[in-house]
């Protein structure tokens, strides 16, 4: 198996708070990891890291193969980012332009062709919101939000997505279709790495489990994870130090 | 500095070297083609109109030129500035470009081969531009800073340079309120190549434009060159507010970049559609607004804003 991301030896501060000590891991390309830990933990930090949007104050990040910040083929990444930017929430823009976005580092500065068209309308078929494609994206639920960003990253034919906690805000009953999909993309070769702070639901999902707070505490099969008390260990330290001012950037 | 593709590359650097064979078949269009289309248009509506006023004064005609223009290009620009909540920085250019002016009036004043204040505003609110861009990505601070500073500084050298050197205060006063009279026809031929510049380069980059404009991050992530696109919105910027400040004056340009932008965002949900509505937008609020301030004997800046904002009543309201 190929190896899609992997990290050696990496540390990053945030004013010289340190956020992320020495941490090396790899994933392998068609891998479905759930990562946890607690609030602060450096969990989003990592994944920035991870896909070259933030530089590492030591140690190396690859992906695919290739030294992260030199990486060029974006449209292999997909991210699906916790937060809804302003402009996500007060932009005209439908879902039809937003997956649309996909398409464009492929286009560059030439017009969409038919073919594009086309690999869009199955990327909003494949996440089942055909039917809102005319509506503006802020007017969609949390739930169906998120399924577009994820046909954004499909329509860039990506084989990398990652995800930052995406079902904060999803009603409940709809996570589980969201985890049923996330399932699908990954029995179809696409490489996942999930952020989720419900442990329970991704250790239902995930592959591969990893946990991480400041350092990485363990990194395996789901089955072997949930059995290492590695949980305990990195949340009962998360509660000694919360006395202590949370470190930002979680 | 994010890399692209080696695809995208080569279609940059076919880029690179068409841009001085386009430049050329612009300055060959303004300069040749388009004075006799111009009469050719002028003439048409002298038939039409029955020899109106409105259509055959020549000072009308280039001002009606103009605001035409100015109603394609500012709220096309006006679009993605609205959307990234930079909707001022037309006015902080605008306000440093009147400095280029003031600046343009007293170098031309004693060296009459630099009598082109337009042309020194241009250069003046382009650097002001980059200078932005360069604060903006060195230094951390609230995006209003260094608006709030090019805006009062641009201003300052204005009213400095103006105090210091001697300037007829009528020419002075067509920058800085506007002058739908006072257009003459080597600025229309200015304006159609800054048109024909923003047009192009807004028609090839519209999506990476869009794209960074709706989801920075995500356009980092597929390794879009977000700085050179931010750059080259700013530059453009620039010049579509140096060539909206003739007819609306320093003082009102940010309205045309941001109100038929504001007003089109009410009656669509789509980005692209509300692009065209605001151009819509922006061409009533030229033509009803020049038309308006020559029936109610006003001032002809203030009227197309006036409009302009009552467009974006009716829109929000509908």
């Amino acid at each position: 198996m190929k190896t899609a991301i992997d990290i050696e030896n990496v540390s990053f501060a945030y004013n010289e708070q340190p956020v992320i000590r020495n941490v090396s891991m790899t994933i392998e390309s068609g891998d479905f990891l759930g990562l946890i830990g607690p609030n602060g933990s450096g969990k989003t930090t990592l994944l920035k890291i991870m896909l070259g949007l933030q530089l590492p104050d030591s140690g190396s990040v690859e992906l695919f193969g290739t030294p992260a910040n030199e990486f060029a083929e974006g449209t292999r990444l997909g991210y699906v980012s916790q937060h809804s930017t302003d402009a996500d929430s007060m932009m005209r823009v439908t879902v039809r332009e937003v997956v649309e976005m996909g398409r464009y580092p492929h286009a560059g500065l030439r017009r969409l062709t038919d073919k594009d068209h086309q690999i869009i309308d199955d990327a909003l078929k494949t996440v089942e919101i055909e039917e809102y494609a005319d509506r503006r994206i802020s007017n969609l639920s949390g739930g169906q939000r998120q399924r577009a960003y994820i046909a954004r990253a499909l329509a860039s034919e990506a084989d990398l997505l990652a995800l930052d906690e995406p079902t904060v805000g999803v009603d409940a009953d709809v996570v589980d279709q969201f985890y049923e999909l996330l399932t699908e993309l990954n029995a179809e070769g696409i490489t996942i790495v999930l952020i989720e702070h419900d442990i329970a639901k991704v250790s239902e999902y995930a592959e591969t489990m990893a946990c991480l707070d400041g350092e990485l505490y363990e990194h395996s099969a789901t089955s072997e994870f949930l059995k290492s008390g590695a949980l305990e260990r990195a949340f009962s330290s998360a509660r000694a130090v919360s006395s202590r001012s949370v470190t930002r950037g979680d | 500095m994010a890399t692209e593709t080696t695809r995208q590359r080569r279609e940059l650097g076919a880029v690179a070297l068409g841009i001085p064979l386009v430049l050329l078949a612009f300055i060959v269009f303004v300069v040749w083609v388009f004075p006799p289309l111009f009469e050719l248009f002028w003439n048409g509506m002298e038939q039409l109109f029955n020899e109106h006023w409105l259509v055959s004064s020549s000072f009308l005609q280039h001002g009606f030129t103009a605001g035409v223009l100015i109603g394609f290009t500012a709220p096309v620009v006006g679009s993605y500035l609205v959307n990234r909540q930079m909707a001022l920085i037309g006015e902080a250019l605008a306000h440093t470009a009147f400095g280029g002016v003031a600046i343009g009036l007293f170098v031309g004043a004693s060296i009459p081969v630099l009598n082109y204040p337009l042309l020194w505003a241009l250069v003046v609110a382009a650097i002001a531009a980059l200078g932005m861009q360069y604060i903006a990505v060195n230094t951390d601070g609230y995006a209003d800073i260094p608006i709030a500073i090019m805006l009062t500084g641009g201003f300052a050298v204005g009213i400095a340079v103006i105090s210091y050197g001697v300037v007829f205060s009528a020419t002075v006063e067509s920058y800085l309120f506007g002058d739908i009279l006072f257009v003459p026809f080597e600025n229309v031929q200015l304006m159609v190549g800054l048109t024909l510049l923003v047009g192009l380069v807004v028609g090839l980059t519209h999506k990476q434009l869009k794209f960074i404009t709706f989801d920075r991050e995500a356009a980092r992530l597929a390794r879009i060159n977000v700085w050179l696109y931010d750059t080259l919105l700013i530059v453009l910027t620039a010049l579509v507010v140096v060539a909206a400040m003739q007819i609306l004056g320093a003082i009102l340009v940010a309205g045309m970049l941001v109100i038929p932008v504001a007003a089109a965002m009410q009656v669509t949900n789509s980005f692209n559609r509300g692009m065209l509505i605001s151009i819509v937008f922006g061409q009533i609020a030229v033509i009803g607004g020049i038309l308006s301030s020559y029936y109610l004997g006003i001032a002809t800046g203030p009227m197309i804003i006036l409009v302009a904002i009552g467009i974006y009543l009716l829109a929000i309201v509908r």
